[in-house]
């Protein structure tokens, strides 16, 4: 129990810096503005334009964002203390090396809920403006969430690939597209993939929660997703040791 | 806290980088680790902090195996890596506290450490800086109050001193030292002075292999060669090559004399001599049975730089 307290610590202690280092650079609000300037504009489009009073725009536009803001975010958290040498820091510290992806990965994570929190007033300021179907909306920001977890983790994975954070978010990007676009292309599938595809693709879990459907398949589709891109990570941390 | 290193080989792809070398560190002992760039010195250095694994032989710190139990290594040890990484967004307070959170600290003891290293290193002055900001010689004070925060028994610093003007290295040079009294430390340096300066024991790498391990001087001593003897002489001489260098050749121990002819009466002579022998008594009293005056008489003994250089250069085309 003591060990796991304390490993659960330098987990968080990682998190910690890695947020504070966020939000002493300028990601952090450049991240937070651009998605929400991008939401915005697609939410009030919605409303003002089309007079029409509900949450379908942000969890439209949402996904969509995360594929370009997530690897932004993700790309330099490991290729930038390869490049630099703190890595080597890191991993001569008491520390395992899954704590410190974890570390990182909720931070990063952590980091795109703030980004989305302030989202949170559309939902309230529709509800007074018209009928807000609850469910839908729970289910919206829950499946955001977890989408969100599975893109970090993809961004985190290419980050740990190289030291080049250009082509660390150019990874991040494909990595995270390929799993947007599974289930999108499954007209070009041969019949007896097209199920095991359409399994993969995030954005088929996160629509089926987005309905207001939260099913364990889906839960375990997303935590299996990112559990095993953290785990590609830490091995491709510890590649220097093969 | 002593480190056993035995039948070290680390191989970088087919490259050997590391080949068979075992040595030990005893307890508050200071270890030079010295050998040209590219020798393994930092290699080696990795695999003690754990970095690397090694691909064959053992490291042992204090009775435990780098590979087995890792963790329990890496609190004992604290590390400066070579080129000094830093988190440069970071100021220096705010950098230690990370370092001490990474150790498991807890807040008080922290705090206490904090100051301690604060003041150890001298950086009070800077302490609230970014890191970024901050010269060549604060941010080695900073690495160093970084290796040393949780108070580890073992010292590892690749290169500390590398990059750092003078004064500076003087300075380190010093607060390594002062940290020797208590702690086991390696460090590795391709700066001859230094060791001499810091180091209970000199361990000199080239190519991967140990070519040279003993105190400064144990090496000084053992890879000397013939001695030289340098004798400047006021005697009337009408031919001193007749006159004056039979007397010195036929002195006991001498292999060679070689003669410069000086001012006037003044006559320069170098004497070869065997290994280990010291003639000097011998040529005074030849001066005085002879009523030659002696103007200058030196022993020139192989520097430690000689040392190094021809185990670094030529025994290994030897070998």
């Amino acid at each position: 129990m003591k060990t796991i307290l304390a490993r659960t610590r330098s987990t968080m202690v990682i998190a910690a810096r890695e947020l504070r280092s966020s939000f002493n650079s300028p990601v952090a609000y450049v991240v937070i503005v651009v998605f929400l300037a991008i939401i915005g504009y697609f939410h009030a489009n919605n409303l003002f334009l089309i007079n029409v009073a509900s949450m379908r725009m942000t969890f439209e536009f949402a996904p969509l964002a995360f594929l370009f803001i997530i690897p932004a975010i993700t790309m330099r958290l490991i290729s930038e203390e390869m490049k630099t040498g703190t890595l080597e820091l890191l991993s001569t510290k008491p520390l395992l090396d899954i704590e410190v992806v974890l570390g990182k990965f909720f931070a990063a994570w952590a980091l795109i809920v703030l980004a989305l929190a302030p989202t949170l007033i559309y939902a309230l300021t529709m509800g007074t403006l018209g009928e807000l179907d609850s469910g839908p909306v729970i289910g919206g920001y829950v499946g955001l969430v977890l989408v969100a977890a599975v893109y970090v983790s993809l961004g985190l994975l290419a980050s740990s690939i190289t030291e080049n954070q250009i082509i660390a978010f150019i990874l991040g990007f494909l990595f995270c597209f390929a799993f947007f676009m599974f289930d999108k292309v499954l007209i070009y599938m041969p019949g007896f993939l097209a199920g095991i595809v359409e399994y993969l693709g995030a954005d088929y879990h996160y629509q089926n929660i987005a309905r207001g459907v939260i099913d364990t398949r889906d839960l375990v589709y997303f935590v299996s997703v990112t559990g095993f891109a953290l785990y590609l990570s830490v091995l491709s941390l510890q590649r220097r040791t093969w | 806290m002593a480190i056993a290193v035995r039948d070290l080989t680390k191989y970088y792809g087919s490259e050997k980088a590391v080949d068979n070398i075992s040595f030990d560190v005893r307890t508050g002992e200071i270890l030079g680790f010295l050998g040209p760039n590219g020798a393994g010195k930092t290699t080696t250095m990795k695999i003690v902090t754990c970095y690397l694994p090694p691909s064959a032989g053992s490291v042992t710190v204090d009775g435990l195996d780098v590979a087995d139990n890792s963790l329990e290594v890496r609190r004992k040890i604290g590390y400066l890596a070579e080129h000094n990484p830093l988190y440069l967004d970071m100021n220096v307070l705010e950098y230690l506290t990370y370092a001490g959170d990474l150790h498991g600290l807890d807040p008080s003891t922290l705090r206490s450490r904090m100051r301690e290293m604060v003041d150890l290193c001298g950086i009070g002055d800077v302490r609230h800086k970014d890191i970024g900001e901050l010269s060549k010689g604060y941010r080695q004070r900073v690495g160093l109050a970084q290796a040393m925060i949780h108070d580890p028994q073992v010292l590892i610093l690749d290169e500390p001193t590398s990059g750092l003007d003078p004064n500076q290295i003087v300075e380190i040079r010093s607060l390594i030292r002062q940290l020797g009294r208590l702690k086991t430390v390696i460090f590795s340096t391709h700066i001859l002075s230094e060791v001499k300066a810091t180091c209970d024991r000199v361990v000199i790498i080239n190519e991967g292999r140990i070519v040279a391990d003993g105190t400064p001087e144990q090496l000084q001593t053992q890879f000397r060669g013939s001695e030289t003897i340098g004798v400047e002489l006021r005697a009337s001489s009408a031919n001193p090559m007749a006159e004056l260098h039979p007397r010195l050749s036929a002195l006991p121990h001498v292999e060679g004399v070689t003669y410069t002819p000086g001012d006037g009466d003044t006559h320069r002579f170098t004497l070869q001599t065997e290994k280990g022998s010291d003639v000097r008594e011998e040529v005074f009293r030849l001066a005085v049975r002879e009523g030659w005056i002696i103007l200058e008489l030196s022993r020139r003994v192989t520097s430690l730089e000689e040392v190094f250089h021809r185990l670094t250069t030529s025994e290994q085309v030897a070998a």
